[in-house]
């Protein structure tokens, strides 16, 4: 260690102060500071806004109001003419909403022959139970003639004032349920006949004019349909010719085409893909409207760029030193890439990936215009039929008028953000723990 | 033969193939000469040889075959007269065509008996759940057999060329194998041709944009001049049910661009300084447990699909602003429940990731020297950022913009909700007015005669709106690269 | 004092001659240590920086000569995880204390880097740019005065003066560099610190600028961060030698360069490591 040089010979030389202006500028540099984190607070509120003003309007949703009853299937109001056997269409074309409104009738204690109070209890059913009934018997014959207890679904109206949705404070005439309704509805309930039950159908049901039985079913199915041709086709080409641009181009005028384009067509509004689907999936090549097929098809062209673009970034990455090594134990170039760059590259890959799925799940504009907008209640056989999307579904839902469609829309969305999230923490996980530092 | 059981067999021939070429391969390697490539390579290769060929042959055979019946049956079509009872010519093809392929459905004793006129066919299809149109004609019926006849005659033909052809390739494939063969080359060179082959599809993807757009583009120009599209200040294209026809409306892209723009640009009033902000404050302020926090969040913002930003700006915050402004005004509400403002607005709210991340990349780009040489000149952070940062970065946030500004343009879910139908021309940001992407969505949706004006004008907007945004990317990525590239 | 005209700072500069000035201590280190994180960079080092003198921090790369130069303005604040412990005086005032303002510390110690930074502004703008946020200049013709100065002392004026408002980006290194020196000299600084100003340059440009290093010291009090021992040895008349972390041996350059006492001075003036 070095001595402290003789201390004595230490003077202080007291520079002069000069004024730098420091209070104001300490006072912009605040101000500044400030307005960086409005500006982040104004972005994370407007999120939780947003994810707030839709849970609190579709959490109900899940929840569907039933009656359960015990309903007679009797053979007199199913098949009063005893033609089963040899005509089977009695059994679809029998009155089963009569079934409920007896069971109701007895249930309620209400004079069996009081026609004009039967009609108002109309009131209380979804048209849904006739399908709810006719399946029950579809399914097994041998229960016409018994009794058993079924959750029969109640009307849309019903679902709204049972949920408290409807302000019973407006008069009678002004509101969708009336004084008589409220008062069944709230017998039942007292009975624990009438309850919220986990709502299925939500899940399961196609297109429907009642909120109370449509659901996303159809919509399910062909976005998943659409996600699995988006990613058994745009996953390989994208990474084919992300190989060819990122290791075996030469830098010419043809790959800086190739380039501009991907990195436009990254950009290119996705109604634009729709129409192109349109013009020459649709108009010229004859294939089916609304089918998933096309839609993957389309979907598949706007997700290439953001997978090539992943992956070339990845394949990057990966340090020329692995090349070299690979290339100098004499390993042709293209066994280079695909045995040692590409899995290497493997966890950016998927990321982007998994981004791109993403993007194309929540992706409605395009498939409006190929014609997924279609009332499809059936579930699609196979990618070639009708069928529609899970964006397109909420967004045929927001023009409905119904206050229960708007439930079942922020629901729907619900659905679909849970999807999304789960997608997006995934790539983010997967970045996180494959990330690797050359 | 069916082309897909065709294709099934082929593919069998070359796995067969690869088998019988591994093996031979394998077997030639006696340790005397060192093998040039490994014996999966012969394999491969003789597969290869066995299927590309074949399938190239079929897919061409069967375009071909479908342009001769088409041909053929324009042929045997009688001579088109005045009062001939189907429409047009190729409505009159189409006719056979799908008469001959419900003709397929029907089984060979039915066939051998078929009746002569359509009105007697048309139950025997229906049986077979085959809807045929109203104006299939009993002349067609005779050709539509003949056609059926002459398709399965060609598609064996095809058939068997391409089994003969698939077969021939194997067999050439294996008696290539030598040890010192290249056939890792041979499949290495096919390979790199599918490389290849897979990065033109982002080329063949505009092409088929400009294309098919240009194609319905200049048909609708046959009906609408350029000049009252381009400079028109009207939009009432009418509507146009199926086969009316006739009916002809206005088509002004005036109003319609000019709503583009208006919401575009208070979309970017909100997003810019709010996303540049924030990218500004987390690439020099935040420490590293905000970032954490802050920047999956926007990142989760930015992952949310635009149709549940455009339903809570229809369901949620128009309702709310249009309320908010009549109890402003104690009256009416000066505020529209759809209106350029609240479309805006929402736009904005889901571009700030947008911004923000375009940003942070570029703020970041900034080499650390230019930071200390400013802090270490006593410059404080912010007047580092605002003087030193900012500036340098400018070029680069400009492109980020202008590709921000061209999302904005694109988007469609939210202003097919939030902005409204109407095509006003209004400078009122409160009142509704309508964008080039709503008009396409309009003019698509529903029942609509293809080859109408009213619907052909969707392409024509949309050629518009490909070109906006083609200029407006090419020049930003060109700006943000060369930004790159100087400080790299 | 905003401005010193020519006159009023040979003035100055003879009053400090008079009085002996070059044993005034301008800076000191008492017990220096930095960390980085867990890892420590710097270990206990004392050192004084005297006044209108040129003292060069020499030793191996990685031996922490940087870190403490760093320190000496507080530029490791801007590094996240790194931590000072010790002591650092200014005119005997603590610069880590609480009341010591970190922008008003750096107006005075200024800093010139490894590679020249020019920001992308034009020349008169790189140099006019202290000046300017600090508020040095009230009118147009004071801060021309203070560019063409500060321009002047880098010695780079006659090369530039023709074309201040081009970027300061399109000069050549060297004079990059130099445009550099006189940014910092445009601030009026008391101490000026330099990181291995002329390891990015070739030897001309070197030269040129050891020469100005040589003539700023009139003025300033310099410490300069060198890998090249001859380059301390034209250049300072203080040395010292870091390292791993410690100060190995300060003292008056001829001597360190003739006659070290501690044996990996010698080495490393040998060329034994480095």
């Amino acid at each position: 260690m070095t001595d402290i040089p003789m201390d004595t010979m230490v003077r202080v030389a007291a520079h002069p102060r000069r004024d730098i202006g420091l209070k104001a500028r300490y006072a912009a540099e605040r101000r500044f500071r400030i307005y960086g984190m409005l500006a982040i607070s104004v972005g994370l509120a407007f999120l939780a806004i947003m994810l707030i003003a839709i849970v609190s309007k579709g959490y109900t949703a899940f929840w569907q109001t039933t009656i359960s009853v015990p309903i007679t299937f009797d053979e007199k109001v199913i098949d009063p003419s005893n033609k089963r056997a040899i005509d089977p269409t009695v059994l679809i074309k029998a009155n089963y909403p009569k079934l409920a409104e007896k069971a109701l009738v007895a249930k309620l204690g209400i004079n069996p022959d009081d026609k004009p109070t039967i009609l108002k209890l109309k009131g209380l059913l979804s048209e849904g139970v006739r399908v709810q009934l006719r399946d029950i018997v579809a399914a097994d014959p041998s229960v016409i003639g018994t009794t058993r207890n079924v959750n029969i679904l109640a009307a849309a109206n019903l679902d709204s004032a049972f949920k408290g949705q409807i302000d019973l404070g407006v008069e009678e005439a002004r509101r969708k349920v009336s004084d008589q309704q409220i008062a069944w509805m709230n017998k039942l309930k007292a009975d624990g006949a009438m309850a919220e039950r986990f709502n299925t159908g939500l899940f399961s049901y196609g297109a429907s004019s009642r909120p109370e039985t449509s659901g996303m079913g159809v919509a399910i199915i062909g976005s998943f349909y659409m996600m699995v041709i988006v990613l058994v086709l745009a996953l390989p080409i994208g990474v084919a010719a992300s190989i060819y641009l990122e290791e075996f181009a030469k830098k010419n005028r043809f790959t800086d085409l190739i380039e501009v384009n991907i990195n436009n067509l990254a950009a290119v509004p996705s109604i634009v893909f729709g129409l192109l689907g349109l013009a020459v999936f649709i108009n010229f090549l004859g294939m089916p409207r609304s089918a998933a097929f096309v839609g993957g098809l389309v979907l598949t062209l706007m997700t290439l760029p953001t997978i090539i673009i992943a992956t070339r970034a990845a394949l990057a990455a990966v340090p020329p030193s692995i090349r070299s090594a690979a290339l100098g134990l004499g390993a042709s170039k293209m066994q280079m890439v695909f045995q040692h760059i590409l899995p290497l590259a493997a966890p950016g890959i998927l990321t982007g990936t998994i981004i791109g799925l993403a993007r194309a799940l929540g992706e409605t504009a395009p498939l409006l215009l190929i014609g997924m907008v279609a009332f499809v209640a059936d579930y699609p056989k196979s990618p070639f039929d009708p069928a529609t999307a899970l964006p397109v579904q909420i967004y045929m839902w927001a023009n409905e008028a119904e206050r229960a469609f708007v439930e079942r829309m922020s629901g729907a969305i619900i659905i679909l953000l849970v999807f999304l999230m789960a997608m997006n923490v995934t790539a983010i996980v997967l970045r996180r723990r494959f990330e690797r530092r050359w | 033969m069916s082309s897909l059981l065709v294709l099934a067999i082929v593919v069998a021939i070359g796995l067969v193939a690869f088998v019988i070429g591994r093996q031979r391969a394998a077997a030639q390697d006696n340790g005397t000469v060192k093998p040039h490539s490994r014996a999966h390579y012969h394999g491969w290769w003789a597969c290869l040889l066995a299927v590309l060929p074949a399938v190239l042959l079929l897919t061409a055979w069967n375009i071909g075959s479908s342009v001769y019946l088409d041909r053929h049956i324009h042929a045997a079509l009688p001579e088109r007269t005045a009062n001939s009872a189907v429409a047009s010519e190729a409505l009159d093809v189409s006719l056979v065509k799908s008469l001959a392929k419900g003709l397929r459905q029907l089984d060979a004793n039915t066939l051998a008996a078929l009746p002569a006129t359509f009105a007697d066919l048309q139950p025997l299809l229906a049986a077979k759940g085959v809807a045929l149109a109203t104006d299939t004609q009993d002349y067609m019926i005779p050709i539509a057999v003949e056609a059926n006849a002459v398709q399965s005659r060609l598609g064996m033909i095809g058939a068997a060329l391409t089994l003969l052809l698939s077969v021939a390739g194997a067999f050439y494939a294996l008696g290539q194998i030598r040890p010192r063969a290249r056939a890792r080359n041979n499949v290495e060179r096919l390979m790199l041709w599918g490389l290849l082959g897979a990065s033109t599809i982002a080329i063949l993807t505009t092409v088929g944009i400009v294309l098919s757009m240009l194609f319905q583009t200049i048909q609708f120009f046959e009906s609408v001049s350029p000049m009252s599209f381009f400079f028109g200040t009207v939009w009432d294209p009418r509507f146009a049910a199926a086969g009316s026809g006739g009916s002809q409306g206005q088509f002004g892209l005036i109003p319609l661009l000019a709503g583009t723009l208006y919401i575009a640009l208070v979309a970017l009033l909100v997003a810019v300084p709010v996303g540049l902000m924030s990218a500004v404050y987390m690439a020099e302020y935040a420490t590293p447990r905000i970032r954490s926090v802050v920047k999956p969040a926007l990142e989760l913002l930015a992952g949310i699909p635009t149709i549940v930003y455009g339903i809570f700006a229809v369901v949620t915050l128009g309702p709310f602003l249009r309320d908010l402004s009549a109890a402003l005004t104690g009256g009416s509400p000066f505020i529209q429940g759809q209106s350029i403002f609240t479309a805006g607005l929402v736009m904005g709210m889901m571009l700030i990731p947008v911004v923000s991340s375009l940003s942070d990349d570029i703020i970041t780009a900034v080499p650390r020297a230019m930071r200390d040489g400013s802090l270490g000149l006593g410059a404080t952070r912010s007047e580092t950022i605002k003087r030193v940062i900012l500036p340098a970065a400018l070029p680069g946030i400009v492109g980020a913009i202008l590709l921000t500004a061209s999302r904005a343009i694109g988007e469609t879910m939210i202003v097919v909700l939030a902005a409204g139908v109407a095509a006003n021309l209004t400078a009122n940001p409160f009142e509704a007015m309508t964008t080039i992407t709503v008009k396409i969505v309009n003019q698509l949706t529903g029942d609509l005669e293809f080859n109408s004006p009213q619907t052909l004008v969707a392409f024509a907007l949309g050629i518009t709106l490909f070109a906006l945004t083609l200029v407006m990317n090419i020049v930003a990525l060109y700006i943000v690269r060369k930004y790159r590239e100087q400080y790299e | 004092m905003n401005i010193m005209t020519e006159q009023s700072l040979e003035n100055a500069v003879g009053d400090k001659m008079n009085a002996k000035s070059n044993e005034v201590i301008k800076m000191r280190g008492d017990k220096v240590g930095v960390f980085y994180g867990d890892k420590q960079a710097l270990f206990d080092v004392n050192l004084d920086v005297r006044q209108n003198q040129v003292t060069a921090l020499i030793g191996p790369s990685g031996c922490g000569k940087s870190t403490f130069l760093r320190c000496l303005n507080r530029m490791n604040d801007t590094i996240d995880s790194a931590r000072v412990t010790g002591k650092i005086t200014l005119d005997d005032e603590d610069i880590y204390d609480k009341n010591i303002d970190v922008v008003e510390l750096r107006a005075r110690v200024g800093m010139v880097f490894q590679k020249p930074n020019p920001f992308p502004k034009s020349i008169y703008e790189n140099v006019a740019y202290g000046p300017r946020i600090h508020g040095l200049a009230k009118r147009k013709a004071d801060m021309d005065q203070i560019v063409e100065q500060s321009l002047k002392k880098a010695a780079i004026w006659n090369e530039v003066k023709d074309r201040l408002q081009e970027p300061g980006t399109g000069l050549s290194g060297g004079q990059q560099q130099r445009l550099c020196i006189a940014r910092a000299i445009a601030v009026s600084p008391e101490v000026i610190l330099m990181d291995e100003p002329c390891s990015a340059l070739d030897p001309i440009a070197t030269a040129r600028v050891e020469e100005l290093i040589d003539e700023l010291r009139q003025n300033y009090t310099i410490v300069i961060v060198t890998h090249s021992m001859q380059q301390a040895a034209r250049v300072s008349q203080r040395t010292a030698m870091f390292h791993l972390g410690y100060l190995v041996e300060e003292g008056a350059t001829d001597k360190m360069f003739t006659n070290p006492d501690d044996k990996r001075t010698q080495d490393y003036i040998t060329g034994r490591f480095g």
